[in-house]
């Protein structure tokens, strides 16, 4: 079985946010760079299946040459080799085309990738991946399980659960807990450098949208006490100051 | 000479009377892709193995040590040292320094994970015969087993060698039994595999034996109730009538005391390195809290006296870490020549070692009281949720007291030092009388006022370092020729002397740290560790001054005296600038970024 993983190269959820160039670029200077959650997450199961039915673990990312160590990581986590697409990823759409263009010929069983990014969060990319492809794709999968030709899968939907059947090969978009989260080993650290690492060409640089600037949520504000005796305060604070009644 | 030989060529304690260059010491900074994920990896095992347990942890469920260290191994945690072999990693020393100084964060199991990886396993590594090797370390690599050291007895503490165990051949000469009783042994309630140092007979020095727990006459005190480090598991430990095949002799007989300071040296550099990660977590924690903090209206982080607060911490962990880890790649220079010379790798290692006892006395006093200095000015930021336990500072508080104590206490560290830095001396492999005698003659010349513009960076700095070396072969010199061998039993001068080697150490590394910087990454990116490496220097220069004084003031007099005290004033001239603008600077940038981030 082959699968394919797509990554994505993302802040650490502590870092701190900033712009430059007039709020039209993220400021990455400080920033510690991780796999993306939600594709840890998918990963994680990816290496599970490939030690229960010895599948091979393909790990893809569209990204420069500063995702590599991001990369890297993904092998030391099991994964067998990487793709780098050399491309900045600047939208949803592109992303999805480059890797279309991968897979169309891969021959994989299985295109696992997180349910969103968690930097843009389009939570789009498996969707056109499935429409490229002419796959199916579901998400959010929190559960897969392999047998034969079939897939078992779990997903959230509003107010509940939803277990389904699927063909091989589809998408998916994954999100825990599909697979227990792996921290990678020291030995998988060491071989990660041997594995083979290839740097592709993007296909084409079509895009469908345009970035215009970035803006920070507001600041919150500071949080008011209330005594919880003092219900009238409240009221006259919910009422006259936050004005929500 | 090349860079390459130069650095090979380095000696243990030679930075007292040779001028270094930022081109010979490593830096953190330039750790390697593959480092920097393995400390990740170790820090992502701390945040999601150790951290959720912690509080149970030290609410006395031991055998969650246990089974930490079992996941720690999974991971590879536990052979980070060991080679590939015996199931390790085979990695190099100061990989394994940074593993420590992560791991330092991790509370209690800090000391699990240094007890089992350091003095339980390599005593076996370094000592054991193939069989030895071969039977035990796979099993402490993996976690499978457990290590512990067991040398101290209740009254032979500091004084190792004065145990009163004792091993005795049996009649068909195939076992010896021992007999005896240990204490302070941590690891004891989990631990399989004991390694027990004993006298055979009524020899005058001890020899190492490996124990398997399971053997018989091996019983354990209940665990013992401690000040800190309360999920770490530490017990007493009897031997009795222990029959202990004589192939688990380890290495010679009577050569226990040798395995003991060589894996003690070993132990003392990874515990200054391991208290790096607690000084980060306590100077991110403290740097939080500061800036949650509102009284008078305004956010606490903005006062003054917190700003130093904090400028100091960062200040004072960032010359630790540039002190380990420039002493840790000196060790691997040193291993790497030694074996490309022929030596055996193991031999290499420990002489290795060896030839920086020094620095690693310094590593264990510096780091631990940099440590315990952070953890008492972050209870003092907490204010009075400091003094709660509800709040992580009180743990961090207690957990960092030991440190200052266990593998040779700060005061046995400080006179070590002193006493291999001069024998050394005598023994011709350091040649500090030449360079004393030079700052004797210098004493008794004319002053050299010449004030001329140097441009070069850090040169005024490194003038005063070099000042600083003399004042210490100064010192240093004079009470070694005025007390002869009275000296070793005038330890408050000891003291003074080891405090001033310390600094000196300790403010080169790091004003060599920040040159090393500016040369990687400009100027403009490395203000701040300018800011922290000329700071920690003025600092050295007062504490040097004041431990100066006061051993002149203790060995000398009259004339000489005087002399003594215009050299030391001499030698311990520095520039003004502006301390309290350029702390605050520092402590701007932690807040800025929440915590440590140089």
């Amino acid at each position: 079985m082959k699968i394919l993983v797509c990554i994505t190269h993302v802040p650490d959820t502590t870092s701190k946010i900033s712009f430059t160039e007039n709020n039209t670029k993220f400021d990455i200077s400080g920033v510690q760079f991780i796999i993306g959650p939600y594709d840890d997450y998918a990963l994680a199961r990816a290496v599970e299946l490939k030690e229960t039915h010895s599948a091979s673990v393909t790990v893809l990312n569209v990204g420069g040459a500063e995702t590599e160590p991001t990369i890297r990581k993904a092998l030391a986590i099991g994964a067998d080799e990487a793709i780098r697409i050399n491309a900045e990823p600047t939208d949803s759409f592109f992303v999805a085309k480059q890797i279309a263009d991968v897979a169309k010929d891969g021959g994989y069983d299985l295109i696992l990738m997180g349910r969103e990014s968690i930097d843009f969060n389009g939570g789009q990319v498996h969707g056109m991946v499935g429409e490229l492809l002419d796959l199916p794709s579901v998400s959010p999968v929190m559960q897969l399980d392999i047998e034969g030709n079939t897939a078992k899968i779990s997903r959230e939907i509003e107010g509940g659960k939803e277990s389904l059947e699927i063909g091989l090969p589809f998408v998916a978009g994954c999100q825990e807990p599909i697979a227990e989260w792996k921290i990678p080993n020291m030995r998988g650290i060491m071989s990660a450098r041997t594995k083979p690492l290839n740097v592709i060409e993007p296909s084409d640089n079509e895009k469908k949208t345009a970035l215009e600037s970035f803006e920070l949520p507001a600041e919150k504000n500071a949080v008011k006490m209330v005594d919880p005796d003092n219900v009238s305060e409240l009221v006259d604070l919910l009422k006259n100051e936050a004005k929500v009644i | 000479m090349d860079a390459v030989e130069k650095k090979e060529a380095i000696k243990g304690g030679e930075f007292l009377i040779r001028e270094s260059e930022a081109g010979e010491i490593f830096i953190p900074e330039e750790f390697s892709e593959e480092q920097k994920m393995m400390a990740q990896a170790t820090q992502d095992f701390i945040d999601h193995e150790v951290t959720p347990v912690i509080e149970r942890l030290e609410k006395g469920e031991y055998e969650l040590g246990e089974h930490l260290l079992k996941k720690a191994g999974e991971l590879g945690l536990l052979g980070i040292s060991i080679p590939e072999a015996y199931g390790g990693l085979g990695m190099n020393f100061n990989t394994s320094l940074l593993i420590a100084d992560i791991l330092g964060s991790a509370g209690s199991f800090s000391t699990t994970y240094g007890a089992h990886t350091g003095i339980g396993t390599l005593p076996i590594l370094y000592y054991g015969t193939e069989e030895q090797k071969q039977k035990y370390l796979p099993k402490l690599a993996s976690g499978e087993w457990v290590g512990c050291y067991c040398l101290t007895e209740p009254d032979a503490g500091s004084d190792a060698n004065s145990g009163k165990s004792r091993a005795v051949l049996s009649e068909d000469g195939k076992h010896y039994i021992l007999n005896g009783q240990k204490m302070w042994i941590s690891n004891a309630g989990y631990a399989d595999c004991l390694i027990v140092f004993a006298k055979i007979d009524d020899d005058a020095r001890l020899s190492a034996f490996i124990l398997e727990r399971t053997w018989d006459g091996i019983t354990m005190n209940d665990e013992e109730i401690k000040l800190g480090i309360k999920g770490s598991s530490t017990r007493q430990v009897f031997f009795n009538d222990v029959k202990v095949p004589v192939e688990n002799l380890l290495s010679a007989r009577e050569n226990g005391f040798k395995i003991a300071v060589n894996i003690l040296n070993i132990g003392r550099i990874k515990l200054g390195a391991g208290g790096i990660g607690g000084m980060k977590e306590v100077i991110d924690l403290s740097t939080q809290y500061a800036i949650d903090r509102k009284q008078f209206g305004i956010s606490i982080s903005k006062f003054g006296a917190i700003k130093h607060k904090l400028a100091t911490m960062a200040i004072k962990t960032f010359a630790t870490e540039s002190l380990n880890y420039r002493a840790g790649q000196n060790i691997d220079d040193k291993i790497a020549a030694l074996i490309a010379d022929g030596m055996e790798e193991n031999e290499a290692k420990l002489k290795g070692i060896a030839q920086f006892a020094i620095e690693c006395s310094i590593s264990k006093v510096h780091g631990s009281e940099v440590l315990s200095y952070c953890v008492d000015e972050g209870v003092q930021v907490y204010g009075g949720m400091g003094f709660s336990e509800d709040a992580p500072m009180a743990r961090a508080f207690r957990d960092a007291r030991i440190t200052r104590i266990y593998e040779g206490t700060n005061e046995i560290n400080r006179m070590l030092m002193i006493d291999m830095l001069l024998k050394r001396a005598m023994k011709g492999e350091l040649d500090l009388m030449g360079p004393a005698m030079a700052v004797q003659k210098e004493l008794t010349s004319i002053p050299d006022f010449s004030n001329q513009e140097d441009n070069e960076l850090f040169a005024a700095e490194k003038k005063v370092l070099n000042n600083l070396k003399k004042a210490g072969l100064m010192v240093a010199g004079a009470a070694a020729q005025k007390l002869m061998e009275k000296l070793s039993h005038e330890q408050e001068i000891l003291m003074n002397l080891a405090d001033i080697l310390i600094e000196i150490y300790a403010a080169e590394s790091t004003i060599l740290r920040a040159e090393k910087l500016i040369q990687l990454k400009g100027e403009e990116a490395s203000q701040r560790q300018v800011d922290m490496a000329k700071i920690y220097l003025h600092d050295a220069v007062s504490i040097v001054q004041n431990a100066g004084k006061e051993a002149i003031y203790a060995f000398a007099e009259g004339d000489e005296m005087r002399v003594m005290l215009m050299g030391l004033k001499r030698f311990t001239k520095i520039d003004p600038m502006n301390l309290k603008e350029a702390r605050r600077r520092v402590a701007d940038h932690l807040i800025e970024n929440k915590g440590y981030a140089f």
